[in-house]
């Protein structure tokens, strides 16, 4: 129980710290140009071991399954930025099959002085991949089980790794205090082949990327609906870029009206009923939104200069964020879906790409600032409240980098990253909120990433 | 950083809070789009102007009426025919086809106006006519290009330089006198900046090219606009030259 409320609070203080912090990144406190935040203290996270799975069966195939479950499933839970994991160096050299084998002992004291264990065991026989998981509360030597899981499938590598990430997500959802679990989430994104781009898909941290379209050309800006069954893009035709469809339960394009002129970067309400994007069709690049078929659309704003890449708040659907070139340089603006209370947020440099977090509270974007504090030099992603305008910058001389895409637990940043500045050489990168564990997702030619919704 | 409590922290922090109305203020910025075709020298108004044509295209030995308007003007001329009344209607009978240029000057300013007139000349059938049209086509290509020129643009503009404005009345010349080519427009961006503010931004380059045209009398229907944003680059090395070369409105024959 007290475990559950300190979880909670710290959720609460995580995005208290990072508005605090914000304050410290105003110009008019000069004294400190950049740090890094915390996601969670370390003392607020909980103390995890993930115990090597028991081998079942004699079945040779078994070893590679294990090996594979057990480094997935702790990859995600160290992703998960919510834990202390205890590295495998330091946890008990046994490894037991069920609750019965357990002694809480062993992984409660020092040098695991593990909080929670998660462990179980592993079995492939007949072409079919059983495993048992456990999760246990050490201090708690009376009834120690929090949950125990049985999954059944398929026998295969992939299975294998789909498993240890649901068996993750439950133990994040059991333990993170109200937060989903990223680990079976799908990111989509842009692949150069050649003189094309083509629109892939992959695991949340990089695994089992596949093709998706097999246009042709140049596709773009792919946005996943809600419900994660449709995605939404935009391809170069004879007639320039438009909006296309994709179904992921159908596994093939879906028809989706083409209009006059160009039309580009969708994004979907988060009741999935009604899609925002750019159109020239009335002469100037405009945001327009229309149901998600493509009808009833209707323009909603009129500013001279281009006007592209908006964005709904996932919280409430009720405001979008966009680019608009309308002063000069692109710049930030938020207003309601409607097209009224237009607010601009970013207050010059060349600003792209926002990406709305989750909770409603934050923009996450790309900007170049060339002033200010932090003597930045290029384009980086930065975070934004929403509320007060107070920023933080999250990359810092590692090449330019660009669409920043929240993950649905509001915890996890992907963005495309070039480290020597040249298209050619993008790359998918993930990162915490906060900046800290960065690590690549893709090698040369990936670009433009999109989380899942949960 | 922690928020275990330190008093002193607290207390800076209260007064961080007190001081920092906001992490940045907006900043006026310039505003691109002064039309590049008045100058005002002073505080009174500049004149305006407009020119049209009745009807638009002749046969070569009929003859149209010129009609214009103009406010806050002491002087108009108009090539070809000399100083006018600043407001008046004159009938004309051109050979060919012609732009007629009317400038008025007052003591705002000065300003003009265009007016692209076609005159339809029977051409003789040639030899040439009678061969495969590939080697015709071929011609077509190289004197369009010759002709209607590719217009290039500022970094973030889409704002058509003189130069670029001189390239169009050009370009609208030679479309007039070929009235069966149909143009498609290409908006391109050097590769700089986000793909997709740089696909916005090229379609707003080309519809500048496009509006120019259209102002010096190309029909509409004539013209189609593609943007291609940063995707398509004629040059890849990094350097302004190279950019300059990307940053531009491309004019093709549209088949």
């Amino acid at each position: 129980m007290l475990r559950s409320a300190l979880l909670k609070s710290s959720s609460k203080q995580y995005a208290l710290a990072l508005a605090v912090l914000c304050v410290f990144s105003s110009p008019f406190l000069r004294a400190q140009d950049t740090f890094h935040l915390e996601a969670t203290n370390s003392t607020d996270r909980i103390r995890i071991a993930v115990a090597d799975f028991k081998p079942q069966s004699a079945d040779p195939a078994t070893s590679g399954y294990k090996h594979t479950f057990d480094t997935t499933l702790f990859a995600d839970l160290n992703a998960a930025g919510i834990f202390d994991i205890v590295s495998k160096g330091l946890i008990p050299q046994s490894a037991p099959g069920n609750q019965a084998e357990m002694n809480l002992a062993q992984w409660s004291a020092p040098p695991a002085s593990a909080a929670m264990v998660a462990f179980g065991n592993l079995s492939a026989n007949n072409g079919r991949l059983i495993v048992n998981g456990f999760l246990d509360d050490t201090k708690n030597t009376q009834f120690p089980q929090v949950f125990v899981k049985q999954y059944s499938e398929e026998a295969s590598d992939d299975q294998a790794r789909q498993i240890a990430h649901r068996f993750a997500d439950e133990i994040i959802a059991r333990l993170g205090g109200g937060g989903v679990g990223i680990a079976e989430t799908k990111i989509y994104y842009v692949k150069q082949t050649g003189q094309n781009k083509e629109i892939w898909e992959m695991d949340y941290d990089g695994a089992n990327q596949h093709a998706l379209t097999h246009l042709g050309t140049v596709s773009m800006s792919p946005r996943i609906s809600p419900d994660n069954s449709r995605l939404a893009f935009s391809s170069l035709g004879r007639e320039g870029f438009q909006i296309k469809m994709f179904s992921l339960l159908l596994n093939r394009m879906i028809t989706f009206p083409a209009a006059g002129g160009t039309n580009l970067s969708p994004a979907w309400a988060p009741s999935g009923n009604q899609i925002a994007f750019s159109s020239s069709r009335t002469g100037d690049p405009e945001i327009w939104t229309a149901d998600a078929n493509g009808s009833i659309a209707r323009r909603i704003t009129s500013f001279r200069g281009p006007d592209v890449s908006p964005v709904y708040n996932p919280k409430t659907g009720a405001q979008i964020a966009w680019v608009s070139g309308r002063t000069g340089q692109p710049q930030i603006y938020i207003m309601d879906s409607d097209g009224s209370g237009v607010t601009r947020m970013t207050d010059g440099g060349y600003a792209t790409s926002p990406s709305w977090s989750p909770n409603g509270q934050f923009l996450a974007f790309a900007w170049d600032r060339k002033y200010g504090p932090g003597a930045p030099g290029g384009q980086d992603i930065y975070v934004m409240e929403i509320a007060s305008k107070r920023w933080i910058q999250l990359t810092h001389d590692i090449g330019r980098c660009d669409f920043p895409s929240w993950s649905p637990d509001g915890r996890h940043i992907v963005f495309a990253n070039t480290p020597d500045g040249k298209d050619a050489h993008m790359r998918i990168m993930t990162m915490l909120a906060d900046g800290t564990q960065k690590r690549a997702l893709t090698g040369s030619g990936g670009d433009m990433p999109n989380w899942s919704w949960k | 950083m922690t928020l275990q409590s330190k008093p002193w922290k607290w207390a800076l922090l209260a007064a961080a809070l007190s001081f920092a109305t906001g992490c940045h203020h907006s900043k006026p910025l310039n505003n691109a789009g002064a039309n590049p075709n008045e100058t005002a020298t002073s505080n009174l108004p500049a004149p305006t102007a407009t020119l049209t044509a009745d009807p638009l295209a002749i046969d070569i030995g009929q003859s149209l009426v010129l009609n214009w308007r103009t406010t806050n003007a002491t002087s108009v001329v108009i090539d070809g025919i000399g100083p006018v009344p600043v407001n008046g209607t004159q009938t004309v009978s051109p050979s060919n086809s012609t732009i007629f240029k009317l400038t008025a000057k007052g003591d705002g300013g000065s300003t003009e106006a265009n007016v692209l007139v076609t005159v339809r000349v029977p051409q003789p059938p040639s030899a040439a006519d009678e061969n495969a049209n590939g080697s015709e086509d071929k011609t077509d290509e190289v004197t369009f290009h010759q002709n209607v020129k590719d217009v290039f643009f500022d970094y973030d503009s889409f704002d058509l330089r003189p130069d670029a404005q001189q390239a169009a009345l050009s370009a609208a010349r030679y479309l007039a006198a070929h009235p069966a080519i149909k143009v498609l427009i290409g908006g391109y961006c050097d590769d700089r900046g986000s793909a997709e503010y740089n696909i916005t931004l090229g379609e707003n380059r080309a519809n500048a090219a496009r509006t120019a045209l259209i102002s010096a009398g190309v029909p509409a229907s004539r013209i189609r606009v593609v943007s291609y944003g940063k995707e398509r680059q004629f040059c890849t090395e990094e350097n302004e030259t190279c950019w300059q070369e990307n940053r531009r409105a491309q004019f093709n024959i549209d088949r």
